[in-house]
C-alpha cells in the first residue's frame, strides 16, 4: 500500500469530524449534514467555490484535513445566508464556513494572497485597535491593499465620491488623525486577548 | 317473460322539465318502450317521488324501473331499490349538461334523450330482478397462513373483531424474522433509540387467545371452495391432517432474505466478518448489550461499515431490481447497537439513496447525532486485509476511489416474497414447451428471481396451487389502487409478500388485511360481490345447452373463479367472482349472462336506438364506457359542462373486458356510424379494476377489423381508447374526434 493510501486510509477515520467539531465555530453540526445539496445550489457564487459547502462537508467526514483547511472555499463566502434559509436539516452553513476559515487562520494555513481574508485581516485589525472602525483608514487602506501605484490610481477615482460626502458630511478627514474609539477600549482589549487565550488552548491540543 | 312490469319514472328537477319535452319521453317510455305506466315528477329524488316509487314496488304494480333522472352515480342513496331490477336513464349528465341550451340544439337534444329512454326500457326489460343467492353461505372462520408479525397481528385483530382464527405456521416457533431481533426501528417519540420488537407479547396475546387457534409444524396442502366456504388442509409435519372450514384467507408468508452467497465481490462465505443484517442481529443478541465481537477472532469490533442496497436495487443479472424498503433504517437501527455501547467505535454507512420512510427520518438524525458517519458511495469490493477487511469504494460526492479498513461488514440484503409457485412462468413454460422453442426456456431462466418453487396454498383451482403474481414475486393486485386485493377473491396477502416492507408497515398492513378478510365473508354471507362491485348480488350463469366447451372464459377470468366440471362444462364459483364480466365478453357462442347484465341487456340497448335514415344526415355513434373510469369521467365533464357530440350514445359497461365483440358487429350492422370503447390503462402499469379486462377487449377488438373488411367498412369507425377517471378534458374530445371522422368517411351504408 503507497504512503498517500495509508494516509487516506487513517484520515478515512472520524478524527479530522472530531477536530472541526471541538475547535470550528458551530462545528458540531458538521455531522447532520444530509447531503441533499440545497446549499450548494443556493449559493450566489457557487459556481466560483472550489468546494461548494455539501463537499466541504463531505470531506470533514472523510478527513480530508488539508483539503478543507487550505482551501479558498469558505473565504466566497459572502454571508448572503441563503444556505441557512434553505438548509432543510437547518445547519447554520453561513456560520460553519466562517469558522473554518477563522480556524484555518489561527492555524497558520489560511490561503495567504486570498482577498477576502487580507480585507478580515485589515478590517480585524482597524476595529479591535479601539473598538471602533476608523473608516477612512480603512477604505484608503484598501485602497492600496495591492500595492502604491493601485491605491494612488485607486483614490484619484474615487475622489470624486470622498468629496461628495465630505460636502453632506458623510466623511471626516480629521479621523485620520484624531480616531477618538470607544470609551471602554482597554475592556475590550481584555476580552480579546481573554478569547485568543482560550481558542490557543484549545488548538494546541491539535497543533498547527 | 309475461309477467314483465315496467315502471318509467321521469324526473322534472335539475332543468330537466325546462330543458326536455318530459311527455313525449313518456309517451316513448308507453309505446316504444312498453313500460306499463310512465310517471313525470317534479324532483324525483326528493322523499315525495321516492316515496311514489316506494309506493308502486310495495304494490306490486312494477318489479323493473326506469329512473329517467340523473347518472347512474348520483343520488345512489335515494335510488337504492334492491328488490326491483332497476335502470338509469341519465338525461342529466348524459344528455342536457352535454349540449348547448340553444334554440337550435332542442331538437337534437330531445331526440338524445328519448334514444336514453328507450335503451334504458329496452334494458330493463332484459334484466331479471335481484334475488337471493340460495349458495351464499356463512363461515365467521378465518385462516392466517404465516406466524410471522403479520400473521400474528392479523390474527389478533380478527379475533378481537370477534372472528375466530386458525394460524398455520411451517416452523415449530411464532414470531417469524422477527423474533430474531436484538432490538426493532422505534415506533415512539423521540424515535432516536431502538426499541423492544414486542414479537414476545404478541405472541403471548395470540397463545393466550382463547379465539386463536394455533398449528406449528403444519403446512396448508390443499385449499378449495370459495370465500364463506373454503376447505383448507392442514398437514403436519408428523403426517396428520385436519381439514377445516373458512370464510376467508389472509396469506401472511412473509419472505426469506436475499441469500448473501451470490455476492462474492462483497466477500460474503469468505470472511466470517462479513454478514448481513441478520447475521448481525445474532451477533446482537450474543452481545446482549454488551460490547459486539467479530466472528473470526472474538476480537471487539472498533469498525464497522454497511453497505447499503447490496445486491438490490440493481440491474446486474441475480440481483433484486426493486428497493426493500427497511434496510436504510435498519442499517441505522444497527449502527447504534454499536454507538450505544461505545461511541469511539467507527460506523459508517455507504449508501447511494437513504431512503427512511415512516419515522426514519428522526432516527437518521439521531444515528447522525450519535456520530455514525453517512457516506455517499458504491461499494466495489470487499476483501480481508489490514486489520480485518478491506472495503474499496468510490464516493460519489467526492468523485473518489477510497480503500477503508473495517473490523466488520454488514450487507443490506433485501426481502424475497414467500410466494410459492409462479404460475404464470408455469403457464409460459407450457406455452414454450408446447410450440417446442428452445427461446422460451432461455428467456424463463433469464428472469429467474430466486424463488422457492414448493406451494403455499396449493388451490385446488384450475389456475394454478398459488395466487398471482403482479411484480417481482410479490402477490398483489395493484399496489396503489387496490391493495390486498389479490386476484383470487377472499384470499388476502399482507406483510412482505405483497410488497417489500418495515415492521411498522407489516403490522398496518396486517390490520388492514384482516379487516378485508371479514369484509369478505361476510359479504359472501350475503351472496354479494367483494371489492369493486361490492354489494353486487347478480353472478354469472350460462346456457349449458349452447355451450361448446371452448374454455375461454376459464382461462381468461381474472380471479380463478370459474373451474370445469367432470363433463369440462364451466363451473362458475359465484362467491369468488368479482362480477366484471370478463367471461361473457369473451364467450364465442355468447351462453354467459348476469341476471343484470347479460349480451341482452346492452344488445337491446343498441338496437333500441332511433336510426335516423341517411338521408336525414344525422349519424350516430356508439360508446361503450367502463363504468369504473371512463363513465364518470364522462360524468365530471359533464358537470364542467364540457359537451361533446349530440350524436354519441353512450352506454356504461362493467369492464371493457365485458364487451363481446357481437356488440361492435351488431352495432356496425345496425346503422351505426362509429363505435368507441373506452377502458382503463393496460399493460403493466394497468389502472384496470378487473387486471386484464381492458387489454382482453384491445385484443378482441384487433379481431373485429377483420369483420369490417368483411362488412366493407373503414377502420377508423371502429376505436379502442384508454381512458382514466382524470381524462375530464379528454374523454368529450375523443368523441368530438369520432365525430370528426365520422363525417370525414361519411355515414355509414348499412342504415335502412
Amino acid at each position: 500500500m503507497s504512503d498517500l493510501n495509508t494516509a487516506m486510509v487513517e484520515k478515512y477515520r472520524n478524527s479530522f469530524l472530531k477536530e472541526v467539531e471541538a475547535n470550528v465555530e458551530e462545528g458540531e453540526w458538521v455531522k447532520m449534514c444530509m447531503q441533499c445539496g440545497v446549499c450548494s445550489g443556493s449559493c450566489p457564487l457557487g459556481p466560483y467555490w472550489e468546494h461548494p459547502p455539501q463537499e466541504i462537508f463531505m470531506m470533514i467526514r472523510a478527513g480530508e484535513r488539508d483539503e478543507v483547511l487550505k482551501s479558498t472555499s469558505m473565504w466566497m463566502c459572502t454571508s448572503c445566508y441563503n444556505c441557512i434559509v434553505r438548509c432543510p436539516r437547518e445547519l447554520p452553513i453561513t456560520h460553519i464556513m466562517h469558522g473554518l476559515a477563522h480556524y484555518a487562520e489561527r492555524l497558520g494555513i489560511a490561503p495567504r494572497q486570498n482577498p477576502t481574508r487580507k480585507f478580515a485581516l485589515m478590517f480585524w485589525d482597524n476595529l479591535s485597535k479601539t473598538g471602533r472602525v476608523n473608516e477612512p483608514v480603512l477604505g484608503v487602506g484598501l485602497y492600496f491593499m495591492n500595492g502604491i501605484k493601485e491605491g494612488i490610481r485607486t483614490a484619484l477615482r474615487m475622489a470624486p465620491v470622498g468629496l461628495g460626502m465630505l460636502r453632506t458630511k458623510r466623511f471626516n478627514p480629521f479621523a485620520f488623525l484624531f480616531h477618538r474609539g470607544c470609551k471602554g477600549k482597554k475592556d475590550i482589549h481584555k476580552i480579546i486577548r481573554k478569547a485568543r487565550e482560550l481558542e490557543l488552548a484549545k488548538a494546541a491540543k491539535f497543533g498547527g | 317473460m309475461a309477467d314483465v312490469k315496467i315502471g318509467a319514472y321521469i324526473c322534472k328537477g335539475c332543468g330537466l322539465g325546462e330543458r326536455l319535452d318530459t311527455q313525449a319521453l313518456a309517451t316513448i317510455a308507453t309505446r316504444e318502450g312498453k313500460a306499463a305506466f310512465a310517471k313525470e315528477h317534479d324532483v324525483l329524488c326528493s322523499q315525495s317521488g321516492v316515496d311514489m316509487i316506494r309506493k308502486d314496488i310495495d304494490a306490486g304494480e312494477v318489479d323493473r324501473i326506469v329512473l329517467a333522472a340523473c347518472s347512474r352515480r348520483a343520488k345512489t342513496d335515494a335510488f337504492g331499490f334492491d328488490t326491483v331490477a332497476v335502470s338509469r336513464c341519465n338525461l342529466r349528465e348524459g344528455v342536457i349538461w352535454t349540449q348547448p341550451d340553444t334554440e337550435e340544439a332542442r331538437e337534437l337534444t330531445q331526440e338524445m334523450a328519448e334514444d336514453y329512454v328507450r335503451m334504458s326500457c329496452a334494458e330493463v326489460k332484459q334484466m331479471i330482478p335481484p334475488h337471493p343467492n340460495e349458495l351464499a353461505e356463512r363461515n365467521r372462520h378465518v385462516l392466517v397462513v404465516g406466524g410471522g408479525i403479520s400473521g400474528l397481528t392479523a390474527a389478533v385483530e380478527a379475533s378481537r373483531a370477534g372472528y375466530p382464527v386458525t394460524l398455520v405456521e411451517k416452523s415449530g416457533a411464532l414470531g417469524g424474522w422477527a423474533a430474531q431481533l436484538w432490538r426493532r426501528v422505534p415506533t415512539r417519540a423521540p424515535y432516536a433509540d431502538p426499541q423492544d420488537t414486542g414479537v414476545a407479547e404478541l405472541v403471548a396475546e395470540v397463545e393466550a387467545d382463547p379465539g386463536i387457534t394455533v398449528y406449528l409444524n403444519s403446512t396448508v396442502t390443499r385449499t378449495s371452495g370459495a370465500p364463506g366456504r373454503f376447505a383448507v388442509d392442514i398437514t403436519a409435519e408428523s403426517g396428520g391432517t385436519a381439514t377445516e372450514n373458512f370464510g376467508a384467507i389472509v396469506q401472511a408468508t412473509g419472505f426469506t432474505p436475499y441469500d448473501a452467497n451470490r455476492l462474492p465481490e462483497f466477500g460474503f462465505g469468505k470472511s466470517p466478518d462479513v454478514v448481513d443484517q441478520l447475521g448481525l442481529e445474532a451477533l446482537a443478541r450474543a452481545a446482549d448489550g454488551g460490547a459486539i465481537k467479530r466472528p473470526s477472532d472474538g476480537k471487539e469490533v472498533r469498525s464497522v461499515l454497511f453497505i447499503q442496497c447490496a445486491g438490490q436495487r440493481s440491474t446486474a443479472k441475480g440481483h433484486l431490481p426493486y428497493c426493500s424498503g427497511h434496510c436504510c433504517n435498519t442499517s441505522i437501527k444497527q449502527a447504534m447497537y454499536f454507538k450505544d455501547s461505545n461511541p469511539d467505535i467507527d460506523t459508517t454507512v455507504l449508501y447511494t439513496d437513504l431512503r427512511t420512510p415512516g419515522k426514519g427520518e428522526d432516527l437518521y438524525r439521531s444515528g447522525q447525532r450519535k456520530g455514525v458517519i453517512f457516506t455517499k458511495g458504491v461499494a466495489q469490493e470487499v476483501k480481508p486485509g489490514g486489520r480485518g477487511l478491506q472495503v474499496r469504494f468510490k464516493d460519489l460526492i467526492l468523485d473518489q476511489e477510497v480503500e477503508v479498513d473495517a473490523d466488520l461488514v454488514v450487507l443490506a440484503t433485501g426481502m424475497v416474497p414467500n410466494s410459492g409457485v409462479d404460475i404464470e412462468a408455469a403457464l409460459k413454460k407450457e406455452a414454450a414447451g408446447a410450440e417446442g422453442g428452445a427461446d422460451g426456456e432461455a428467456a424463463a431462466d433469464a428472469d429467474a428471481a430466486p424463488v422457492q418453487e414448493v406451494s403455499i396454498l396449493n388451490l385446488d383451482y384450475r389456475q394454478g396451487p398459488d395466487l398471482p403474481k403482479l411484480m417481482h414475486g410479490f402477490q398483489d393486485s395493484h399496489f396503489i389502487c387496490f391493495p390486498y386485493e389479490t386476484r383470487r377473491t377472499g384470499i388476502y396477502t399482507t406483510g412482505p409478500v405483497r410488497r417489500p416492507m418495515d415492521i411498522a408497515q407489516a403490522l398496518e398492513d396486517a390490520t388492514g388485511a384482516a379487516l378485508k378478510a371479514i369484509q369478505a365473508l361476510e359479504n359472501a354471507a350475503l351472496g354479494r360481490a367483494a371489492h369493486p362491485r361490492s354489494g353486487d348480488l347478480s353472478y354469472p350463469s350460462f346456457h349449458r345447452d349452447g355451450c361448446t366447451q371452448c374454455k375461454r372464459c376459464t382461462v381468461e377470468c381474472p380471479f380463478g373463479a370459474i373451474d370445469e366440471d367432470e363433463q369440462r362444462y364451466p363451473m362458475f364459483n359465484e362467491a369468488r367472482c368479482r362480477r366484471c364480466g370478463t367471461c361473457m365478453g369473451a364467450c364465442p357462442v355468447r351462453v354467459i349472462y348476469f341476471d343484470n347484465y347479460s349480451i341482452d341487456t346492452v344488445g337491446q340497448q343498441i338496437k333500441a336506438v332511433d336510426m335516423p335514415e341517411e338521408s336525414q344526415e344525422k349519424p350516430r355513434i356508439l360508446v361503450l364506457a367502463c363504468e369504473n373510469d371512463a363513465y364518470p369521467a364522462l360524468d365530471m365533464a359533464a358537470m364542467n359542462r364540457i359537451g361533446y357530440s349530440a350524436y354519441a350514445r353512450v352506454i356504461p359497461v362493467r369492464c371493457l373486458g365485458s364487451v363481446n365483440s357481437i356488440w361492435v358487429t351488431d352495432a356496425l350492422n345496425g346503422g351505426y356510424d362509429g363505435v368507441m370503447l373506452m377502458g382503463c390503462q393496460k399493460g403493466d402499469n394497468y389502472q384496470c379494476h378487473f387486471v386484464k379486462g381492458s387489454e382482453l377487449a384491445h385484443y378482441r377488438m384487433s379481431k373485429v377489423y377483420d369483420t369490417l373488411e368483411q362488412l366493407q367498412l373503414e377502420k377508423d369507425r371502429v376505436e379502442t381508447h384508454e381512458v382514466a377517471i382524470t381524462d375530464i378534458q379528454r374523454a368529450p374530445q375523443l368523441i368530438e374526434a369520432m365525430a370528426e371522422t365520422v363525417k370525414r368517411v361519411g355515414l355509414s351504408p348499412f342504415k335502412f
